[in-house]
């Protein structure tokens, strides 16, 4: 086989921009995990283990060469932000079905890398909340390390295999699901003063609420996020556009009925929509290639997040706006193509703005 | 200073698309030219450029003289070849090409006497002050090409010019490509001979009025810059204009929009928007032939890479194997591959016996490690091709697309104005080999158009063919006829007698 | 109960009319596909496809009976405008697709003229008792002359590869994973 150009080749390998993401996510991660306690680190392992050992099996099954594969990060970045979406405190059976299914089923059913239509994460985190609801919504309200109350590493593996002793007493609704209770409870509820006295933005900015490790600290995950953009590992289109889209949303109802929709900062920062839109929306193999198609991408999922929490009937909606999107990445992907050089945006060459002539 | 960065990086922002920063590699930057004192044997190709290959004029064991034209243009865009040195043909061969395939291609083997005998082209005591046609003549005479790389006859690109009238004449010495610095070390060393060459060019193009005149050079080599603002101080119409170093900056429709802001529409010329753009090597080449009455017969080239012993810029003559100049470089290793050109869209030479022609710019002979040769993983749609394609295509999309062997959509998104620059192959993570996959996209469907022509051509001989036998059976039958009436009519008369 | 189970039934007896009437007076007539099929061959009835004739396989290929990669001297062009025709996407650069020429062993031509008669593009040329040669740009690769050549020294061997016509190969695939 005759060699071809070019003959050289640029730094970057798969195994680069999986480690990158990884590193962007370790400083909310580990924040959430000192907020939760081991209960949580149990299940990111677990999670991260069980994806491994999925992934390889599939490779076998399917004939693929294993070692590469499995090395280059991107089952255990699949299982990170599966745990990451997780109640904190979750048996382990969650955390093991929902990685088997997110890799077996979420990726390598659709071919394997590159092939998969919906983010399997994503995909995962449905399954499990559609088939597991009680599991999936019991929140604890933050017991960081070694504090009084946190439970100490042997009484952790209690609580992740399932043993789950003191739970009632430390459960909390996440604030988007006690805003939704109480509103579909009682429609003339006054929101303002409920979101006044649950709603603490710095808390939510630096992590402090209940909830899954992804919805605690905005603050790390946008500095997670713009160090990719930085990177250049994502670009900054869908980040922004999912985030205006809610924040514009969030704003203009806001001003026009401000007794039954919340403010801005409520949508942006909490539940885990810095998350979605840094690290869960930008899934390079789900979302589309063009910029312009991306900032449509990034902003139907705003709308749809915006919509669900408002109207729907569950309280988050990050997950589902993005499913949803990625179904709609390959239309966006036909119909949405960069203009060419010396063609206009239907293709025809342009035409020619004399300056000389024959 | 400062006005020219700010200016350079609006211009970026809105004038620039796609593009990467492979790692320079420009150590033989600081290395002056030397020269390779040509060999026993020199090997000159018939077609050395764009157009007809150009017919020799010479038999084997003929004497010829350095200078001398060997072989001549033939037809409306071709080159004469000329003998750069003396001595006689050993023969008129098929000798394998600079191409990737080391396909042979008609050679004229030319066996070197040692004595340098000279004949030189007439020369005009003013050539910058020549009518334009004159001029053309002369880069016609001198056998001109386009020393950048893609060897469209100078003298066919000026009559382009004039037809056109070219109100800008850029002269590009950006040399995006890593490892290549011949065009700046000439810009360092003779820029005067550089400047008197585009002056001579922008007179050639003198038809209402002498065009304005841009020289682009990436802003890496601050040396170059210099030596050519100086060597053009105080000339009025003319300009260097430091461009952002990145490749493909020097990709000509790519530099004219970042200079002037003309987009050059798809399927037309960059002389359909006012502008021409010639390379410096080819401004070089032009001044020797109009002052010094020289034909091109050398050409400076780069040798770089891990495996060469001693890398640097070297004037070579044309015709020289690659194998000996590599020799005279010297190997320390062996090379995992030998390049002709950069690494980016040169081409890898499978038989090192192939000559320097016109058009190289650099030999490599690089090791595994600049290779960076990796196994082919999954796309992951990361888009980091359509983030580097100059043209705005997507690769990812078209490689998808050529994968399942669907062409024609793969042409209906844009696969022909692929310029095959290869940023999209150099930033892919997963070492998907996009530009193979384009170029053999492109060549299949040169090859159906080929196929569907000769298609037409094959059936209009079945049908002429059918004629034919049609005719004749006809015809036997009508003579058969005849001869049955003639003898009934004898027999007739025979009777009636 | 027996509303719904009414109601359904109903619902089934017209929708099911409906289709039927649709399918009578919507119904999509076959087109005359087989002559623009014929068009697009070469039309030399030389039978390499294993058909007797251009118009047979042309048959066969609307029925989707046949590949469309069946005519060897029909070559890129003819796959091309089937490919387009009928739907489907054309193989790009399978190595069967060569195209095949002939070619004369001039040792061995004994010069009887059997191949130039049978030729249907007259591409033999060659006086009786002369060596003949097969001018390249009007032979398609028919065989007709391969068969009746009484000294078999006509071949048919792939088109010499020049520069002119090289082209890149496709790619080697790389071992998914």
């Amino acid at each position: 086989m005759l060699a071809s150009a070019p003959h050289t080749s640029g730094p970057r390998s798969v195994g680069f921009i999986m480690a990158m993401v990884m590193l962007a996510l370790v400083p909310g991660t580990l924040l959430g995990i000192q907020q939760f306690g081991w209960p949580a680190l149990n299940l990111l392992v677990l999670t991260a283990v069980i994806a491994l050992i999925t992934e390889a099996a599939c490779l076998i099954i399917s004939g693929k060469p294993v070692r590469i594969a499995v090395m280059d990060g991107s089952a255990v970045l699949t299982a990170w932000l599966l745990a990451l979406s997780l109640p904190p405190w979750a048996p382990w059976w969650i955390g093991v079905v929902g990685a088997v299914f997110a890799i077996a089923i979420g990726k390598h059913l659709f071919g394997g890398l590159g092939q998969n239509v919906f983010n399997p994460a994503m995909l995962a985190r449905t399954v499990l909340l559609i088939s597991f609801p009680v599991e999936m919504t019991s929140w604890i309200s933050p017991q960081p390390l070694f504090s009084a109350h946190a439970p100490g590493f042997m009484h952790s593996l209690a609580i992740t295999a399932g043993l789950n002793h003191h739970l009632d007493a430390l459960s909390s609704a996440s604030l988007l699901g006690h805003v939704k209770t109480t509103m579909s409870i009682d429609g003339h509820a006054p929101l303002p003063a409920i979101i006044a006295g649950s709603f603490h933005p710095l808390a939510s900015f630096m992590g402090t609420t209940a909830g899954s490790l992804g919805e605690t600290s905005a603050l790390l995950f946008i500095a997670g996020g713009l160090f990719l953009i930085y990177l250049r590992i994502i670009s900054w289109h869908i980040p922004a556009a999912m985030l205006a889209a809610v924040g514009l949303l969030a704003w203009g109802t806001h001003m026009a009925d401000p007794l039954h929709f919340a403010p801005p900062l409520f949508h942006l920062l909490n539940g885990g929509l810095m998350l979605g839109a840094f690290f869960i929306a930008t899934d390079p193999v789900t979302s589309p290639v063009s910029n312009k198609g991306k900032l449509i991408f990034g902003a139907g999922c705003g709308v749809i997040v915006f919509i669900i929490r408002q109207w729907g009937g569950y309280p988050e909606g990050v997950a589902f706006a993005v499913l949803l999107m990625n179904a709609a990445t390959p239309l966006i992907d036909h119909y949405i193509r960069p203009r060419i050089f010396g063609r206009t945006l239907s293709g025809d060459p342009l035409a020619v703005a004399k300056k000389g002539s024959e | 200073m400062s006005t020219v960065s700010l200016k350079m990086a609006v211009q970026s922002l809105l004038r620039t698309r796609g593009g990467v920063h492979p790692p320079e590699c420009k150590d033989t930057a600081a290395m002056p030219i030397q020269t390779i004192p040509t060999p026993t044997r020199l090997y000159l190709p018939l077609k050395q450029h764009i157009g007809a290959s150009a017919k020799p004029d010479v038999v084997p064991l003929q004497l010829i003289r350095k200078g001398q034209i060997l072989a001549h243009s033939q037809g409306s865009v071709s080159a004469h070849v000329h003998a750069p040195c003396s001595g006689h043909i050993a023969d008129i061969v098929e000798h394998p090409a600079p191409h990737p395939s080391g396909l042979p291609m008609p050679t004229l083997e030319i066996e070197n006497d040692g004595r340098d005998d000279m004949d030189e082209m007439p020369v005009a005591k003013h050539p910058h002050m020549l009518e334009p046609e004159d001029i053309v003549a002369r880069v016609q005479a001198a056998g001109i090409v386009g020393l950048g790389g893609a060897t469209f006859p100078s003298a066919v690109k000026m009559n382009l010019g004039q037809r056109k009238i070219v109100d800008t004449l850029v002269i590009n010495g950006c040399e995006c490509e890593p490892y290549l610095t011949c065009d700046d070390r000439l810009m360092q060393e003779r820029p005067a001979a550089i400047a008197d060459g585009i002056r001579i060019m922008a007179q050639a193009l003198n038809i209402v009025g002498v065009p304005d005149v841009i020289i682009a050079i990436e802003n890496n080599t601050p040396a170059a810059i210099a030596a050519m603002r100086e060597a053009t101080a105080g000339w009025r119409h003319v300009e260097v204009a430091p461009v952002p170093t990145q490749y493909p900056m020097g990709a000509e429709k790519q530099l004219v929009r970042f200079l002037t802001g003309r987009e050059v529409p798809a399927t037309k010329l960059l002389a359909d928007v006012g502008v021409l753009v010639q390379n410096v090597g080819t401004a070089y080449a032009v001044h020797q032939a109009l002052r010094d009455g020289l034909p091109l017969t050398h050409r400076i080239i780069t040798v770089a890479g891990d495996a060469v012993e001693r890398p640097g810029n070297y004037e070579v003559p044309i015709g020289m194997r690659v194998s000996d100049v590599l020799a005279h470089c010297g190997l320390r290793v062996d090379p995992a591959r030998v390049v002709m050109g950069g690494p980016m869209m040169g081409n890898a030479l499978s038989n090192p016996n192939a000559p320097v022609v016109k058009g190289t710019s650099g030999i490599l002979a690089l090791s595994a490690d600049e290779l960076k040769s990796a196994a082919e993983r999954p796309c992951i749609r990361c888009a980091a091709c359509v983030d580097a394609c100059p043209m705005g295509l997507l690769p990812v999309t078209m490689a998808t697309l050529l994968k399942s062997d669907k062409l024609d959509e793969a042409m209906g998104i844009g696969l022909s104005d692929c310029i095959s620059c290869a940023a999209c192959s150099y930033a892919c993570p997963s070492n998907i080999p996009l530009v193979h996959y384009f170029n053999f996209g492109k060549g299949e469907f040169v090859a159906r158009r080929e196929a569907k022509r000769k298609d037409e051509e094959i059936r209009r001989l079945i049908e002429e063919h059918r004629t034919r036998v049609a005719t004749v059976e006809r015809e036997k039958a009508e003579a058969a006829a005849k001869r049955k009436a003639a003898m009934e009519k004898q027999k007739a008369e025979k009777e009636a007698a | 109960m027996i509303a719904t189970i009414l109601t359904m039934a109903a619902m089934g007896l017209i929708l099911g009319l409906f289709l039927g009437i649709s399918a009578h007076y919507l119904k999509v007539e076959a087109e005359p596909i087989v002559e623009e099929i014929t068009a697009m061959l070469p039309g030399s009835n030389c039978g390499q496809c294993g058909f007797p004739g251009c118009t047979q396989a042309a048959a066969a290929i609307a029925n989707r009976e046949a590949p469309i990669t069946l005519c060897p001297p029909g070559g890129k062009g003819v796959i091309d405008s089937l490919a387009t025709r009928l739907g489907i996407d054309a193989p790009i650069g399978t190595a069967e697709m060569m195209p095949m020429l002939a070619y004369v062993r001039e040792e061995t031509c004994i010069g009887c003229t059997r191949c130039s008669k049978v030729c249907p593009t007259d591409a033999i040329v060659g006086a009786p008792k002369q060596i003949h040669a097969v001018i390249n740009g009007a032979c398609n690769g028919c065989r007709l002359c391969v068969d009746v050549c009484p000294t078999e020294c006509l071949q048919l061997l792939p088109e010499t590869i020049s520069l002119d016509n090289w082209r890149w190969q496709r790619p080697a695939v790389a071992a998914a994973a």
